[in-house]
């Protein structure tokens, strides 16, 4: 219950600071530069919406990803004192589960990099 | 990212790749003929080759010097995996697997010299690995099993599912080239990028710790890529349960994963 008063509190929290860039981006807005001319040109006038998404996918991607791993990595601790002589198969699998679910991670952390890095998304709505 | 010039990249295009493409009357636009990290594929793909001529030419079974003992240390080690993973015969596989290995960790490493890249830091280079992978993993199975055998591979065993099934798996053997080329990239590229943001916030004392943990990961991730090549291949050449159940697994190896051992 405490947990999801947590959680809830968080995302009033994210739904505030989108309101506030969101209001700081439209008035801005009027300085945005004209669709289709190279942001690089302009000065590369970045939407701050873009860098709050992208923050926020990957710190919720990171908690994910952090909290799906300690699991992997804690049952095979619990494998590996329970049964030492199993120790090299667990650890190959525990790899390569950990591996597996770094990638959704990965994928997130991708999405966010393109979307900082590719100047099409940058202008300003 | 935006474009930076690296070291040797801007020195081979200015001395050898740039006079190249206007002798040959290629346009390019910026100063850079070639981009980084076709440079550094060219540069680890030649050091690789002159290497491997000059330890196959020191080879020799009397007397074996400390690379070549290394490097055996190195394929027993691969080869123990493949064999667990693949079958008995899985050393027929070692030329593409270990190349992989090696040319992927140099790449890994190298990105953590100063004025070089990691050419795995790119998706092109990337997503080129995944695509020789998939091709490799698909032919090994064509020619194992013959067409139809293969195909009749993907739906399953039992018919009732077989359409349902055969979609699936085809949509999931699209998928494996992707996921393989995004992880090696991802990981190398969120490297880089890190070690590039603490070298902005305070020059090269913050990011040591992190080109030690990265030498680490790389290390890792190559064998990650090795590891799950060896997979998909086990998974196109195996044969069926009923005609070799013994033979997938060797005996040892059984034994030592626990499950028949009472203790």
């Amino acid at each position: 219950m405490k947990q999801l008063a947590v959680f809830i509190l968080m995302l009033v929290l994210a739904v505030m600071i989108f309101g506030t860039v969101s209001a700081f981006a439209q008035e801005k807005g009027g300085a945005a530069p004209a669709a289709g001319a190279n942001p690089f040109a302009q000065g590369g006038q970045k939407n701050p919406l873009l860098l709050v998404t992208a923050g926020f996918a990957m710190a919720i991607a990171a908690a994910g990803c952090g909290y799906a791993q300690s699991q992997a990595l804690a049952a095979g601790c619990e494998g590996v004192s329970r049964n030492p002589g199993a120790t090299d198969t667990i650890r190959f699998f525990v790899i390569l589960g950990l591996a597996f679910i770094e990638f959704l991670a990965l994928l997130t952390f991708v999405v966010a990099a393109i979307l900082l890095f590719t100047p099409k998304f940058w202008p300003t709505a | 990212m935006p474009e930076e010039q690296f070291f040797i990249s801007s020195v081979l295009n200015r001395y050898l790749f740039n006079p190249a493409a206007r002798a040959l009357g290629i346009h390019f636009s910026g100063q850079e003929s070639v981009p980084p990290h076709i440079c550094m594929l060219v540069v680890i793909s030649l050091l690789l080759i002159i290497f491997s001529i000059f330890l196959r030419s020191r080879l020799s079974v009397d007397n074996p010097g400390n690379l070549q003992q290394g490097f055996e240390v190195l394929h027993d080690a691969l080869t123990g995996f493949m064999r667990d993973i693949i079958g008995p015969g899985a050393p027929r596989f070692f030329p593409l697997i270990g190349s992989l290995f090696i040319f992927i960790w140099l790449s890994n490493l190298f990105g953590l010299v100063p004025g070089l890249m990691s050419p795995t830091s790119n998706i092109n280079v990337t997503a080129g690995l995944g695509i020789i992978v998939f091709l490799y993993y698909n032919a090994q199975g064509f020619r194992e099993h013959g067409f139809l055998k293969y195909m009749a591979h993907f739906a399953g065993p039992s018919l009732l599912i077989a359409p349902l099934l055969f979609v699936i798996e085809i949509i999931s053997h699209m998928a494996r080239p992707f996921s393989l080329s995004v992880r090696l990239f991802g990981n190398i590229f969120a490297e880089e990028l890190i070690i590039d943001t603490l070298n902005r916030l305070f020059p090269f004392v913050i990011s040591l710790p992190v080109m030690a943990l990265a030498l680490f990961a790389g290390t890792l991730q190559a064998f990650i890529f090795v590891v799950l090549t060896m997979v998909y291949l086990g998974g196109a050449v195996e044969h069926t349960h009923a005609e070799e159940a013994h033979h997938a697994l060797p005996e040892d190896t059984v034994e030592s994963s626990g499950f028949h051992s009472p203790k």
